[in-house]
């Protein structure tokens, strides 16, 4: 089995005009990975520039109202740039930047990682594309309007679905015709290796901060960690310091759409099976002949037809437990944690805010939970209106 | 001797693609008894996958006519489809299509398929020389041979590639997906020239070619030329009615790399 596996899953299926270019990120990956100088940078920009750690913060009123769990929250959505994204960036772009890169380009989703590239971008003088697909531009005209701010140009993607997937594809189509100048900034814990594991290094952040913060203020490690998961790279992130700790239940939340039952979901897990694409092996939805599906999700953040192969290899072992959670439930948790804590989170992290609101009421007085809170939500304000019949003007 | 090596004897190879079901199965078996007569020595038949991230727009949207056109194309109608065609059609064919195309029919499956209904080998562009190892040995099996493809930026991967490469190596002429370009820069020369060194194998270069001109440049530093876009591009032009003109572009692109 080649390289980078997470059991029977990851790999490198990509064409032989990136395979260089594959190469050279791990090497560059191994070389500063542990080199004293480049975490120095990395810690002073994270801290610095993007406002780490990001707080833990006990939500006393959603604990007592939902009468179980003690919920915290993590509260990646105070990052600069609004989301866990940032994390992910900086490290990525230091790294180019060693790799004598002028150029980045990036797709995104929901617009937070484009918006978290475009804004390095600029702190670091680096020329910046995005692709985004035609119908997510549409679904978050604002984050276009902040990277066009930012200096960066986004390009529209009208192939497939113009969706997540169809932006992943078109910037590995870009990469291919301009390889030298240029990194792609993925960003997710997917594609080839060394991706899933170099996003998932720079993200592991957050469970590290969570680990300590729970620590100082029980005195004990969590009973759950919960995270949305689309690609799943704040999930990933904020799990894998606590792989290892056997008592830590650590749950994924995927985007179920309308339902599971139907064709319009996105939840990988529970509706994929494996295959490749993207570079990588991992479950896809899909159909009997392996045409990827076109999937559906409220959220353009976890409007994606795979998962991380990580995430694929937890799922397999039983360590981590993915759960599908809908567009209503998902809008009700968005609603419910606007009221009672006064934090509205993305449409993304609403997921597992959704799958927490049942949990929670089963687990004890004395058990902890934490929701990562991986973005915030004033780019969702607009959509949610709209899906609650509400027509505003941004 | 593997049958593609067959499509090299004769001289300069030419090597049409063609998306199979675009416009429709039907279509798709007229053009390619034509370019047959039309003088092509081994055929790419494309098996069209909804997400080709190897594509430029002109084969991205064959893909794409295939599979939501009127005959709804998959994998078992295509192999139906190349039953037909085995009794009429007498060069070596190979199917071009993705990972997950053969993965999910079952690679075992998939091969075995392909070895039965006649056809000689496989292209699967996002299979690099590292995950090889998952499709190769079931090639072998079954006789087929699984093309090995080499790019501007392979540099020292070339004689890797090339040592354990069979049937022929596709020489990708330049940077990006596949499409029509005005102008090719990269040396062919130096790059089948390191495969040669290595190996003594056949060489054909694809992505971007759509002249005579350039197929007959081509040609003088390989054994074989490929083209796509550019047939394709004639496809979604003229439809089910596609066939003359198809004939015709190929029997100038062969005449000129004769």
């Amino acid at each position: 089995m080649s390289k980078g596996r997470f059991g029977v899953h990851g790999g490198q299926y990509i064409p032989e005009t990136l395979m260089n270019a594959m190469n050279e990120l791990e090497e560059a990956y191994f070389k500063y990975k542990d080199d004293p100088e480049f975490n120095r940078e990395l810690t002073e920009l994270l801290n610095e520039y993007a406002g780490r750690p990001s707080r833990l913060y006990f939500a006393e009123r959603m604990t007592k109202d939902l009468g179980g769990a003690r919920i915290y929250l993590k509260r990646e959505d105070l990052n600069h740039t609004g989301s866990h994204k940032i994390n992910n960036v900086i490290g990525q772009m230091l790294l180019a930047k060693r790799m004598g890169k002028t150029r980045v380009i990036a797709e995104t989703g929901a617009g937070q990682h484009g918006v978290a590239t475009a804004t390095v971008a600029a702190m670091m003088g680096m020329e910046c594309e995005v692709y985004m697909g035609r119908e997510d531009t549409e679904r978050q005209a604002l984050n276009v309007y902040r990277m066009k701010l930012l200096g960066a140009k986004v390009h529209p993607v009208d192939s497939g679905t113009a969706t997540l997937k169809d932006a992943v594809s078109e910037t590995f189509r870009e990469w291919t015709k301009r390889i030298d100048d240029t990194h792609y900034v993925l960003g997710s814990v997917m594609g080839p290796y060394p991706f899933p594991q170099l996003v998932r290094d720079f993200q592991s952040v957050i469970s590290r901060e969570i680990k300590q913060q729970v620590m100082e203020r029980e005195g004990r490690l969590p009973d759950a960690v919960l995270a949305c998961v689309g690609g799943g790279s704040n999930a990933m992130g904020a799990f894998y310091n606590f792989i290892e700790d056997k008592g830590v239940r650590l749950i994924g939340c995927e985007a179920a759409g309308r339902g599971i039952d139907t064709f319009e979901t996105a939840a990988t897990i529970s509706t994929g099976r494996l295959g490749i694409f993207h570079g990588m092996k991992s479950y896809f939805c899909q159909d009997e002949y392996g045409q990827i599906a076109p999937v559906y999700s409220i959220s353009a953040g976890l409007d994606y037809p795979g998962i991380g192969p990580e995430h694929a290899y937890l799922h397999d072992t039983g360590r981590a437990e993915y759960v599908a959670v809908t567009d209503d439930e998902a809008v009700e948790a968005f609603e419910y944690l606007s009221r009672i804590e006064g934090i509205i989170p993305a449409i993304e992290s609403a997921h597992a805010v959704a799958h927490a609101m049942k949990l929670a009421k089963t687990m004890s007085k004395d058990s902890i939970m934490v929701i990562n809170i991986s973005g915030r939500g004033d780019k969702d304000c607009a959509a949610i209106a709209r899906y609650r019949g509400e027509d505003i003007h941004e | 001797m593997s049958n593609i090596a067959k499509a090299f004897e004769k001289g300069k190879a030419f090597i049409p693609f063609i998306t199979c079901g675009d416009p429709d199965l039907e279509t798709t078996e007229k053009i390619v008894c034509a370019m047959e007569e039309a003088g092509a020595d081994l055929i790419e038949l494309g098996i069209p996958f909804s997400d080709p991230t190897a594509e430029g727009p002109v084969i991205q949207e064959a893909n794409l006519r295939a599979l939501s056109g009127k005959d709804r194309v998959t994998t078992d109608k295509i192999f139906d489809m190349v039953r037909r065609l085995r009794l009429k059609v007498k060069v070596p064919m190979v199917f071009m299509t993705y990972a997950n195309v053969v993965y999910s029919y079952g690679a075992e499956k998939f091969i075995s398929f392909c070895k039965e209904i006649g056809m000689d080998g496989l292209i699967l562009p996002d299979i690099p020389y590292e995950e090889k190892e998952e499709f190769d040995p079931i090639c072998k099996k079954y006789g087929l041979d699984l093309v090995s493809l080499i790019a501007p930026t392979s540099h020292h991967r070339i004689k890797m590639i090339a040592e354990t490469a069979s049937g022929f190596v596709y020489c990708v002429s330049s940077l990006g997906v596949t499409g029509t370009r005005t102008e090719i820069t990269t040396d062919i020369g130096e790059m089948v020239s390191l495969v040669k060194a290595v190996k003594d194998i056949p060489c054909a270069v694809g992505f971007g070619i759509s002249t005579p001109e350039q197929a007959k440049k081509m040609a003088q530093h390989a054994d074989g030329v490929i083209v796509g876009s550019a047939i394709v591009k004639i496809i979604a032009e003229h439809g089910e009615n596609a066939v003359p003109y198809v004939r015709e572009y190929v029997k100038s692109m062969k005449d000129a790399i004769r």
